[in-house]
């Protein structure tokens, strides 16, 4: 049995399309991971602890990792985890209008520059501004068209649950 | 040699033509559609398009999915109502050959039509300065969050008819509001108003700590009777029933013995051992009322 040392040092090119293989798989399912920037210096009236604006930033940024594949997939229950309220049920009929047009679309974020601007005094609800790039394919059919790329400013609103805070409020608003 | 070539020739093309059916790729980028920038929710939508065979219209983001079919030299139109999720959307226009793209924001109506209240909390103690606190979140007919500055007006309305107002603008949609909790005990009305929209909440003011915590005692042979008059917080409110109030009994120093009493219509009353040089003290919570020495009062 040939080791992987004894087949690279033997016959190279056989490992060049598995490499690439993994390489584009890897970078399909989100390797690539988005450049991230946060201000919170503006952000009131009640003060952000360090630790929760960490847990914010980490379940908003996964928020859009959860509506990507649920817009690419066409399947509403992977919002569950990172959206509830009016949110959900726009994506959700995002997700359903793409099912019945035979449409999937591909969102991959690439940079987000996030300003938390609102801690409710109660801490029941933060409000931030993000400032995304990202990229956008559809897929209408079986016909793939080219990826767009967009800039858009959006507004969301997470609210804490048991575990994770979730988006209650998401939308983009003109820069 | 010739073979190869035929070959590689016939490899590349097969390559191309599957390339070319499965990626549609922007060939020329076309004049633009001509859509404005900014559309409100649920309004109408003429873009006139120039393509010269039939074409798609895909209007896509991710709060909503739009796809038309377009024939020759015919505008699109889009029906009032079904453009109605605020967002940054991209218009294409794929024709034979052709990629026509547009950005555009479709924002909520200006008209609020609800209103999202978090009053917090619930119940609270009277006289606390900013002790409430309300949250207002201002939504569209079609549920966007309405961006642009509302004005917003907080009331609070308690038991004995007064009312504290506060208003404020909105700022990226959301208007929040600290009011004070009143003297008096009762539940107060809690209501946000956006222009004809109103939210009513109901917040529970409940006396806040017992004050001038005041006991008596009565010596019944081997038993003092003891007894508080009525507990009122500072307020002057009757203090809950069932409030705990203790009486400990101390000589020499030493605690002796300790009894837990609820308080029932406002008073607490219990019986202690009468042994002469004991003192028989009165607490609840925090707050420590006076001393009774058994065989002298004071």
């Amino acid at each position: 049995m040939r080791t992987t040392s004894q087949l690279l040092a033997r016959r190279p090119g056989k490992l060049f399309p598995l490499a690439c293989a993994i390489m584009g798989g890897l970078l399909l399912s989100g390797f690539a991971q988005p450049t991230v920037r946060v201000d919170a210096d503006a952000v009131g009236p009640r003060s952000l602890e360090e630790q929760t604006k960490t847990a914010v930033v980490r379940d908003y940024l996964q928020a859009w990792k959860s509506m990507s594949e649920a817009l690419q997939e066409n399947r509403a229950d992977l919002l569950d985890t990172s959206y509830l309220g009016l949110a959900k049920e726009k994506l959700a009929e995002a997700v359903r209008e793409q099912q019945e047009l035979g449409m999937k679309v591909r969102y991959r974020d690439l940079s987000h520059h996030l300003n938390i601007v609102f801690y409710s005094p109660e801490g029941l609800s933060v409000q931030l501004l993000d400032t995304v790039e990202y990229d956008m394919q559809i897929v209408d059919h079986d016909q793939v068209l080219a990826p767009q790329h967009v800039r858009a400013r959006y507004v969301a609103v997470l609210t804490p649950t048991e575990v994770r805070w979730k988006v209650r409020v998401f939308r983009a608003q003109p820069e | 040699m010739k073979h190869r070539i035929t070959l590689a020739l016939a490899g590349l093309m097969l390559m191309g033509m599957i390339m070319a059916s499965a990626v549609q790729l922007a060939a020329a980028d076309g004049e633009g559609l001509r859509i404005p920038k900014v559309v409100e929710a649920g309004s109408a939508l003429s873009i006139p398009t120039s393509a010269a065979g039939k074409a798609v219209l895909y209007i896509v983001s991710p709060a909503q999915v739009l796809r038309r079919n377009v024939e020759p030299g015919e505008a699109i139109v889009i029906e009032p109502g079904a453009l109605h999720n605020a967002g940054h959307y991209l218009a294409l226009l794929i024709s034979q050959g052709a990629t026509d793209k547009a950005e555009f924001n479709v924002v909520a109506a200006r008209q609020p039509a609800s209103v999202n209240f978090l009053a917090k909390p619930s119940r609270l103690p009277v006289s606390r300065p900013d002790g409430i606190s309300g949250v207002a979140y201002v939504f569209d007919v079609f549920r966007n969050l309405v961006l642009e500055p509302t004005p917003v007006s907080f009331q609070l309305s308690d038991s004995a008819g007064v009312t504290q107002t506060r208003s404020v603008a909105t700022h990226n949609g959301v208007g929040w509001s600290k009011m004070n909790s009143a003297p008096k005990a009762g539940a107060a009305q809690f209501q946000v108003s956006v222009g004809s929209v109103a939210e009513k909440r109901v917040v529970q003011q409940v006396p806040g700590d017992p004050c001038n915590l005041k006991m008596s005692g009565q010596r019944s042979g081997q038993r003092m009777i003891l007894e508080t008059a009525p507990v009122r917080d500072c307020s002057g409110n009757a203090v809950s029933d069932g409030t705990i109030i203790t009486f400990t009994q101390t000589y020499n120093g030493r605690s002796e013995a300790t009894v837990d009493v609820p308080l029932k219509r406002d008073v607490a009353r219990t019986e202690m051992p009468a042994r002469d040089g004991a003192v028989i003290s009165v607490a609840t919570g925090v707050v420590l009322g006076n001393e009774i020495r058994v065989g002298a009062q004071r």
